[in-house]
Order: structure tokens, then C-alpha cells, then sequence
């Protein structure tokens, strides 16, 4: 393959379930050393990609190398380079933090003699040390998470699989979490990451992948993803549906790109350039058309926008649950005003862990 | 977290050198590991498993047990007790099943088989930790008889051999249970697995001799499993027998052996293969 080290490297992976189609040619490349985000709406196939990178589930189509070796010819081999955090790689709740530690250590074939010195060391990495002699159905959501990844950087992993790490944890928790994250990069881990923060996304990932029923529909940085948005939205939300096209008019000659009219939502946004003087121009517009208006905000683009940008719909239209969570400040990246990205779920996969930690966070 | 720790470890991390079938051993011996730590964590499991079987005990031999009448004047608590025994090991396909069900549902199962461990463990793991599980209850429910009165009044070796069957037919139940959780999709639906064990473990010569029942109710209880091993430790202990003169009954010994065989031929295969296919 070229000059590029290239830590993850699938070709065209295709899975089916049934009727359902997962991945349908999904191409993505990481290279090492990198962190990657892969984004997407609920249903998307983000789970499947993952599930097939780390070797718990075959592909039908296509191939994919991680750290170099095939997840389909040599899983075991592959199983000893990676690592797995998130809803589908769990801790045990029964044992305690270190028993837990151990008991990974030794399926990871260290020996009982270092699995209780690398136990103990990264109990005290994690900040778990006090903890770790109580048993895990007693941690917070924080702790579970740290444990998790401590759990999956037993045998400092060339690859590290993320699976949403911070969705649920308060501010701290988060910034511990990609305090950490960062830590491993350092030390030439490379980090495919799923998550439905632009903002995460932003902070740690050198780039990302947009993910779309079973494709990948775009591959960035963060702000060239950004740009193709169109940077900065108004957004009016209208209090008559009847409204709409009056206040769809108001942008006219004030944005930088076609307005995006949503009749479920009676809303209208669109991309401006000149932030302030756009939003008092469309203001007095609106005020002297009569339209009547619930809300009009100025904010930053949205994982949202940038679904609804590359794959001309949005990332709730997939979501079963919708709004959950939306109105949750800690629940979601302090700079973002809507609850837009917080909206996707836990990508197709229901777990109540995830929803328990949210109100958790919450208290 | 500190952040001046870095991802380097203080230790070498490289895993040891051993051949394949001694990390296939030690590998289950992790997950057995894990457990008897389960038990020593949250001994009320012990309870929990043995909930049942104790309270129909008391009911049968206490409340039920002046009216109940085996034939030939035999003791009922003597006839009762085996029979105990022999359901306890029926119903423990549900602990099996239980177990495999929390770990795939919380994801503990998808870890396991992300790591490069003995594929085998997961499963040869559960089994002999069910194992000895079973014999720590089967220790305590030995107890609790021996206190309300019953005894063995066969020798040490055939006491200990009717003890050996009991766990065979925990042996070949643990496939069962491996074998049901891959289908099976939830806690909640895990707790509805009782309504395959209270009739498997019920239909049987556990509280009644069949040959008292109707004749094609009486059919399926000689030929369930769990009455060829209650009538055979019945015979081991030298308690009450109470057998018909059909050949099943007949061969009850022999049929304590080749029932657990032949269930384990079946559904060892089956299982393994199910979980294998969890990566489809």
C-alpha cells in the first residue's frame, strides 16, 4: 500500500443482516499514530464497522487490515494489537476494579504475577487506586468508563477501538477521558473513535469520517468538514407553519448557502457569513413581514448540519428516540446551544447503561 | 489522572510464550477464576440457586409429605430427598444459561472474544466453574437432608459414585444452558427459561413415582433424564425406589450414564458451534 504506515486500512467491507444492509462498501483509512472519528447517525453502520475492525464479526464483503495483519485470516493475531472501550466492550459488574484488571490481564497471557503489577499500575493511571478493592457496581458512570479503558489498554494497544467514550459523563469525566485518550496517542497509539460530538470530534481527532447507510460519505479534519457546512447558522424557528416560506425569504442575499426548511420542526436555518450584521438583517426582515416568530438563534454548526449537509438528512431521522437527552446541558459539549447533536443515540445498540449514566451526570 | 503519565508501561507487556492447549487450560482456569470469585463476592448466589429446591423440600416432605404414599410403605422423606438432589441438577441449566445471557448482554462477551484468548475458555470456563458450583450446592443441600433426617445407607463408594451421576447430569445440562442463552435475548427473557426447567425438572420421578400417574404422563416422566439419575442414586443410597417394571426404570443405572452422554454428544457440539456463530 503506498508510503503511508496505515494503522486501519478496509477495502469495500459490505454485511448484511438479513433484509438489512450494514455496510455496503465501506472503505477507511487511519494512519498510525492518528486519531480518527468515524460519525454518523443512528443505523448508520458505525457499530457493524467497528464490531468488523475488532474482529467480533465477519464481514461478507471486502477486507481489512488492522496493524497490518487481516481480520479475517489472522483474528487472533489482531486481538493481540487492539484494544476495545464503549457500549459493546464491557467491564464485570460483580468483580471488583482490580479483580477485573486481573482477571483481563491474564486473558491477555501476561501471568498472574504481571497481570496484578499492571493491575495495580493502571488502576493508579486511571485514578481508581482508592477504588479499586470496591466492586464495580459501585463506580459512577466515570469510573465504569475509566476502568473500561484502562481494561482495554492492558497490553498498550496498537489500535484502540472507542466506542462513544464520553457519551453520558459530565464535563470532568469527559476531560478526564480525553486527558487520557491523548495520553495514549502520545505513546503512538492510533484511536478510531465513534462519537456524536462534533465538538469531541474536534478535540481530539486529527480526522473524520462521515459514515451514511454503510458508506463513507466523507473524509476530513474537523474544520474542513466544518467548512463544507458553511461555518456559522441562523436558525428560526417559526410559530405558524404557514410562515415558513415567509421566513425562508428573510435569508435572501444574507446566506451563504440555500436555506434548510424543516416543516416537522417548523424551523429554517442556513449558513451566514457576516454573524451579527446577518442576524439583525434577517431580524427586521422578519419583524416587518409579520411572520411570527418562537426563536432565532445564531450558533456554530452541528453534527446535525453536517449530516444533513453530506447526506441530505438528518441524523435524527434514523434515531428512535428523539429529543433524548436534548435538554441535558451536561449531557452534551458546552459550546453547542442545541440539543442537535445530542440527539442520535447509542447507534442502534439499546443500552441502559448509557441512559443510567446520563441521568447520573445529571444529578 | 495525572498528565504527565504516558502510555509507556513500567513493565513488559509481551505476553508469555506457551503452546496452544496450555493457554486453552490456563485460559479456563481464568475464567474458573472468575467464577468462584462470583461465589465469594456474592455468596446470597448460593441462595438464590437453592431457593427452589429447599422450599419444595419443605413442602413436599412437611406439608405434602403424610399424605404422600410411594408404595410398600416406603419412607417418603428417604424416597423425597434424591429426588432433590436430581432436580437441583436439572434446574441448574438455568444458572448456566443465566450467567452466558449477563455476559452477552452487558458486553463482557464481546471483550472476551476481542482479546486473544483461548476461544475454548468462555465456554469450557463456564462449564467447570458450573461445575463446581454445582457441587457446592449439592454440598449444602446434602447438609440441609442430612438435618431433616435422611441418610445414605449405601457404602462410601456407592454414596460417592450416586454423588458423580448427579454431576453428570450437570455436566451435560451446562451444554443445554450454553445452548439456550445464544437464542435467548435478555435477562428478562432468561427468567422465562424456567418454564422449560419446571416441567423438565418436575415431569419426573422427583416427587412421584410415574408409574402412579396416568399411563402417558407416567410415559414421559420414566423417560426423562432427570428420573433415570434420581432412580439410580435412589438405588445407590439404598433409599426408596419405587420403580415400574418397564425397561427404563429397570435400567435405571445404566440409563443415568448414557443419558448425560447422549445429551452432551448433542448439544456440546451444538454449542460450541452457536457461540462460534455469534461472529456472524
Amino acid at each position: 500500500m503506498g508510503e503511508r504506515d496505515w494503522a486501519i486500512e478496509a477495502r469495500g467491507l459490505g454485511k448484511r443482516f438479513g433484509e438489512v444492509t450494514a455496510l455496503d462498501g465501506f472503505d477507511l483509512a487511519v494512519p498510525s499514530g492518528t486519531v480518527h472519528g468515524l460519525l454518523g447517525p443512528n443505523g448508520a453502520g458505525k457499530t457493524t464497522a467497528v464490531r468488523v475492525l475488532a474482529t467480533l464479526l465477519d464481514s461478507d464483503e471486502g477486507s481489512a487490515l488492522v496493524g497490518g495483519v487481516d481480520v479475517a485470516r489472522d483474528p487472533q493475531e489482531v486481538r493481540r494489537r487492539i484494544g476495545l472501550t464503549g457500549q459493546y466492550a464491557a467491564v464485570d459488574e460483580i468483580l471488583t476494579g482490580r479483580q477485573n484488571l486481573e482477571l483481563f490481564g491474564k486473558l491477555f497471557h501476561l501471568g498472574g504475577r504481571r497481570a496484578k503489577a499492571r493491575a495495580s499500575e493502571l488502576l493508579e493511571r486511571f485514578d481508581l487506586a482508592d477504588a479499586g478493592d470496591k466492586g464495580v457496581k459501585a463506580y459512577s458512570g466515570g469510573m465504569r468508563r475509566r476502568l473500561d479503558l484502562a481494561a482495554s489498554m492492558i497490553l498498550a494497544p496498537q489500535v484502540l477501538f472507542l466506542d462513544e467514550p464520553t457519551t453520558g459523563l459530565d464535563p470532568r469525566g469527559r476531560g478526564e477521558v480525553w486527558t487520557a485518550i491523548r495520553d495514549l496517542v502520545a505513546g503512538g497509539t492510533t484511536v478510531l473513535l465513534t462519537t456524536q460530538y462534533l465538538e469531541e470530534a474536534d478535540q481530539l481527532a486529527d480526522e473524520v469520517t462521515v459514515i451514511d447507510r454503510g458508506r463513507n460519505v466523507a473524509t476530513g479534519t474537523p474544520s474542513e468538514l466544518k467548512n463544507r457546512v458553511g461555518g456559522d447558522q441562523i436558525e428560526v424557528v417559526a410559530a405558524e407553519g404557514a410562515d415558513l416560506a415567509a421566513v425562508a425569504a428573510a435569508f435572501d442575499g444574507v446566506s451563504t448557502g440555500e436555506p434548510t426548511v424543516s416543516t416537522e420542526h417548523r424551523t429554517v436555518s442556513a449558513p451566514v457569513a457576516d454573524r451579527v450584521a446577518a442576524l439583525s438583517t434577517v431580524a427586521s426582515r422578519l419583524q416587518a413581514s409579520g411572520a411570527s416568530i418562537e426563536d432565532i438563534t445564531l450558533r456554530r454548526p452541528t453534527l446535525d448540519d453536517v449530516f444533513l449537509r453530506l447526506t441530505g438528512h438528518r441524523a435524527e431521522e434514523e434515531a428512535s428516540s428523539p429529543e433524548a437527552g436534548s435538554d441535558g446541558p451536561l449531557a452534551q459539549p458546552a459550546t453547542y446551544e442545541t440539543g442537535a447533536d445530542a440527539r442520535t443515540g447509542a447507534d442502534g445498540i439499546p443500552d441502559e447503561r448509557e441512559s443510567t449514566e446520563a441521568e447520573g451526570a445529571l444529578r | 489522572m495525572t498528565t504527565e503519565t504516558t502510555a509507556a508501561p513500567a513493565a513488559d507487556l509481551t505476553p508469555a510464550r506457551h503452546s496452544a492447549l496450555w493457554w486453552a487450560v490456563s485460559d479456563c482456569a481464568a475464567m474458573v477464576w472468575r467464577g468462584l470469585l462470583y461465589y465469594k463476592r456474592e455468596p446470597s448466589m448460593i441462595a438464590w440457586q437453592l431457593g427452589f429446591p429447599i422450599v419444595s423440600v419443605l413442602l413436599f416432605v412437611y406439608v405434602f409429605g403424610s399424605a404422600m404414599d410411594v408404595g410398600g410403605g416406603a419412607d417418603y422423606k428417604a424416597f423425597a430427598m434424591p429426588g432433590m438432589f436430581a432436580m437441583t441438577m436439572a434446574f441448574g441449566f438455568m444458572n448456566t444459561a443465566y450467567a452466558m445471557v449477563v455476559d452477552k448482554e452487558k458486553g463482557v462477551m464481546d471483550r472476551f472474544r476481542s482479546m486473544p484468548m483461548a476461544r475454548s475458555a468462555v465456554v469450557s470456563g463456564r462449564g467447570v466453574s458450573d461445575l463446581i458450583g454445582a457441587a457446592i450446592d449439592l454440598g449444602v443441600l446434602a447438609l440441609i437432608a442430612l438435618a431433616v433426617g435422611w441418610r445414605s445407607d449405601g457404602g462410601w463408594l456407592q454414596t460417592a459414585y450416586a454423588f458423580v451421576l448427579l454431576l453428570l447430569l450437570r455436566f451435560a445440562l451446562i451444554w443445554i444452558g450454553i445452548y439456550l442463552a445464544m437464542f435467548v435475548k435478555g435477562q428478562e427473557q432468561a427468567g422465562n427459561l424456567f418454564a422449560v426447567a419446571f416441567p423438565f425438572g418436575m415431569l419426573s420421578s422427583v416427587f412421584t413415582p410415574p408409574s402412579l400417574m396416568p399411563d402417558w404422563l407416567g410415559f414421559i416422566a420414566m423417560w426423562n433424564p432427570v428420573s433415570s439419575t434420581a432412580n439410580a442414586i435412589r438405588e445407590l443410597f439404598g433409599n426408596p425406589v419405587a420403580t415400574g417394571n418397564s425397561w427404563i426404570e429397570q435400567h435405571a443405572m445404566e440409563m443415568a450414564l448414557v443419558w448425560p452422554i447422549l445429551i452432551t454428544l448433542v448439544f456440546l457440539p451444538l454449542a460450541v458451534r452457536k457461540y462460534q456463530r455469534l461472529s456472524r
